[in-house]
């Protein structure tokens, strides 16, 4: 222990000064946040309960479908971002965070991020109407086909759309015009997309001229889904490859761009927020654990090697949870900052998920090593989660430009 | 600090009456004409220095929230402040420790001069031998008559070569456990056998002090609280410091982080990728640490106060010490040079006047001083977390039995 002083503070806000009263930008949770995360938590601990959750890793589905209706169904989370006049619920970012992080706690094995939040953030900004409410009413699952690992996402061009093109894909075969039903042929592969394996509609950024963004029902013939033995088999990506698909235009060039771009700005933001979910369930599960397991007589808790190593873990919740809400909120209200908050949010809260998974792999010593304990899943959502739609290092890239802070060799301002 | 839930809040004063208030006072005391102290006691009596605080002693038992419309209005006016920056320790931490557990008598003879800035006041808790172990101090207290008469060495005392008087807490009864054996005076600085000297810190300068004790008598009157229970009273103390730690609502790189981004931006030659890659990294805990001080504020003023205070500081401290380190190798060349190594006597900490080595050595203390980060863990490990205590060896022990 350090010889330890007290002094008195750098800059203390002072009875008679007042620090005022806060504001700014909204990062708590609403009451009706609150009830939410209730009734999506109630299901999911009655539906997917861990042992489900990594039995079901083991099967043909590894999606549980089922309970995607009952989310939809019961809470309306397939529709939250779409306005009730479109078929939705009418709610917002901030509310698809709550439920992404409980989807996150539970590892849950459901297509929430992609179908409602990526490929629905691409609908609303490209303006397909009838397939929105679709989607928003939960009848239809759509997945917008892109890596998981998306390179080059967080630059700023891409973020504003005009770099969305480089998002690599699919050719479009047969010139810059549809067949007389307005049809398209898209010939290509894309490696690694995430919630496409349970999706009935795929929403398809395609290169060539004219670029755009189609869907096609992905039981079309010529499309193929191969499953990928997955890193983390709670969301397990598959290689697509179309054959001369007939797809639909969505929306083309720039409108397509931007939807795209939108859509992984939604994605990225909206999965910081699982993430923060799993950091949070990692921490409990530890901490409950500590307390219980007994070495040398006393509780393993009760050792300063770890209870400073959970206080260390605590600590990076608590700053993941404020960059999640900022990312939610900007989101929500279209701030200007969005591109900032999300890069923000989604590098601090992939260190800290993962870190959490792997203190809690650690600190449960044995049992945290074996199959037969959640700890696995956690860290395998966790590190797939910390690749997916940008790792840390490329959204902190990103705010080389967004904050002014340019590379070496770089002139500056 | 006190707030609301304590004092009670009026229910229908606005921040509107508030204003219309010192307008009043204002036009009854011209700021232009007003002797400065005389202004300052008139205005604590007029219940406009510190309106959460009760009537009678400087406030109007209101919200804290209404304070910043009178400060407003005072500022706009021109009028003289108590100059809160020099007394950072009689008003965030004596003001409500006093108001807590001082007598009626105390606070009537202390809270005005302490307000006003006529007494400036520090802190004598620390010891060579008791720093994170504060329980374990051994500067004695023993009763003699109507007084008391104290022996011992204290240190790490800011502003105690100006201060007038200061928080002190002693053993009186080493023959119980340690933090049963404690009270707690208010000493006046300038009473005979109380010498202050300079202690010289990596900075250079001397911030702080060690102060000696010999044969210092203080009067029974000045014990604030009861004999025993000085932990208590320190407790409160020190809650409002940790308080007090972490800072108020900046904007975005009002801290620290915006001297190493500016510095990065004006000199493109000195950066390399791999200073770029820690300047990024740093750049975004920096702005991730504020909105959690932005949130943390949110939920105090929705009534929803949690522990996240306390990472706060653990934040703070490990930031300003990588930001700095990294200010230094940024400034390649010039971070060999360091700008004044002489004995100064600083009446307030201030980061940014001086060059990036200042900064890097003086931030090594936020890790130290307001409570090691050590024992920071170890709070919220079992405060916040539930983890079970360490195995104690020291807490049913008589104190005079203690190893040592």
């Amino acid at each position: 222990m350090t010889q330890a002083t007290q002094t008195h503070p750098p800059a203390p806000p002072l009875p008679g000064q007042s620090a005022g009263r806060s504001s700014g930008p909204d990062l708590l949770y609403s009451e009706d946040e609150t009830d939410l995360r209730g009734a999506v938590r109630a299901l999911l601990e009655d539906r997917a309960q861990w042992r489900d959750v990594l039995a079901r890793t083991e099967t043909a589905q590894t999606y549980d479908t089922g309970l995607w209706r009952t989310l939809a169904a019961e809470v309306g989370a397939a529709g939250l971002l779409v306005p009730e006049a479109q078929g939705g619920a009418g709610a917002s970012y901030r509310e698809a965070a709550v439920v992404a992080e409980e989807v996150g706690r539970a590892a849950a094995p459901v297509p929430f991020l992609g179908s409602a939040v990526v490929a629905t953030t691409a609908l609303l900004a490209a303006g397909d109407d009838e397939l929105l409410a679709e989607v928003a009413s939960g009848a239809v699952t759509a997945a917008l086909t892109v890596p998981f690992a998306v390179v080059g996402f967080a630059t700023v061009p891409f973020a504003t759309g005009s770099g969305a093109r480089q998002v690599p894909t699919v050719r479009l075969d047969g010139g810059g015009a549809g067949d007389a039903a307005g049809i398209y042929r898209l010939t290509g592969s894309v490696a690694g997309v995430a919630d496409a394996l349970t999706a009935d509609v795929l929403l398809i950024p395609a290169d060539s001229v004219p670029y755009g963004l189609y869907a096609v029902r992905a039981d079309e013939a010529g499309i193929t889904r191969s499953p990928v033995v997955s890193l983390d088999m709670t969301r397990q990506l598959c290689d697509l490859t179309l054959d001369n698909v007939p797809a639909r235009l969505v929306a083309g060039s720039e409108r397509a761009a931007q939807a795209v771009a939108a859509a992984l700005t939604a994605g990225a933001g909206i999965l910081a927020s699982e993430q923060l979910g799993i950091a949070e369930r990692c921490l409990e599960l530890t901490v409950a654990y500590v307390k219980e397991r007994r070495q040398f007589a006393r509780p393993i808790g009760s050792f300063q090697a770890i209870k400073h190593r959970l206080a260390d873990l605590w600590v990076a919740v608590v700053q993941a949870r404020a960059a999640a809400r900022y990312a939610a909120n900007c989101l929500a209200t279209g701030d200007p900052d969005t591109l900032v908050a999300v890069a923000l949010a989604k590098a601090t809260c992939s260190d800290v998920a993962v870190k959490a998974g792997q203190e809690t792999v650690q600190l449960h010593g044995g049992i945290g090593f074996t199959w037969e304990h959640p700890a696995h899943l956690y860290l395998k959502r966790a590190k797939a989660d910390s690749i997916g739609f940008g790792t840390a290092d490329a959204h902190r890239a990103s705010l080389a430009e967004l904050a002014d802070l340019p590379p070496a060799g770089a002139d500056g301002k | 600090m006190l707030g609301d839930a304590v004092l009670g809040t009026a229910a229908e004063v606005t921040a509107g009456d508030l204003r219309a208030q010192v307008q009043e006072f204002l036009a009854a005391h011209d700021p232009a004409q007003a002797d400065r102290l005389e202004f300052l006691r008139a205005r604590f009596d007029a219940g406009l220095a510190w309106v959460h605080y009760p009537a009678g002693l400087g406030g109007q038992g209101l919200s804290r929230s209404l304070q910043p419309a009178v400060d407003e209005e005072f500022d706009a006016a021109g009028a003289p402040g108590n100059r809160p920056e020099r007394n950072g320790i009689g008003l965030g931490m004596a003001a409500p420790t006093i108001l807590a557990f001082g007598s009626a008598e105390q606070k009537e003879r202390w809270l005005r001069p302490l307000w006003t800035g006529e007494e400036i006041w520090c802190q004598l808790f620390s010891e060579p031998g008791a720093g994170s172990d504060l329980a374990g101090l051994a500067t004695r207290a023993v009763r003699d008559g109507d007084d008391w008469v104290v022996n011992g060495q204290k240190v790490w005392t800011s502003s105690a070569h100006i201060a007038s008087r200061a928080l002190l807490v002693t053993r009186t009864d080493p023959a119980v456990p340690k933090h049963k054996g404690m009270t707690y005076f208010a000493v006046d600085m300038h009473a005979p056998g109380v010498e202050v000297r300079p202690l010289r810190q990596i900075t250079g300068e001397a911030e702080f002090n060690e102060v000696f004790l010999t044969d210092v008598r203080i009067p029974d009157a000045d014990r604030i609280g009861d004999v025993g229970e000085g932990w208590q009273v320190s407790n409160a103390t020190l809650m409002n410091e940790r308080v007090s730690i972490g800072g108020g609502a900046a904007p975005r790189e009002g801290g620290m982080i915006g001297q190493a981004a500016r510095t990065w931006r004006e000199h493109p030659e000195l950066r390399t990728p791999g200073l770029h890659d820690r300047i990024l990294r740093l750049w975004t805990e920096a702005e991730v640490a504020r909105l959690a001080g932005i949130r943390l504020r949110q939920q105090l003023a929705a009534g929803q106060p949690g522990p996240e205070g306390s990472a706060a500081k653990l934040v703070f401290a490990r930031l300003n010490q990588d930001i700095t380190e990294f200010e230094v190798e940024l400034a390649g060349a010039d971070g060999l040079r360091y700008d004044d190594w002489s004995l100064r006597r600083p009446e307030t900490t201030n980061f940014y006047g001086r060059e990036s080595g200042y900064r890097f050595l003086r931030s090594k203390g936020n890790s130290i001083e307001g409570g090691t980060s050590e024992i920071l863990r170890n709070i919220i490990a079992e405060r916040v977390l539930g983890l079970p205590t360490e195995v104690r060896v020291d807490k049913d022990v008589p104190w005079k039995d203690l190893p040592r």
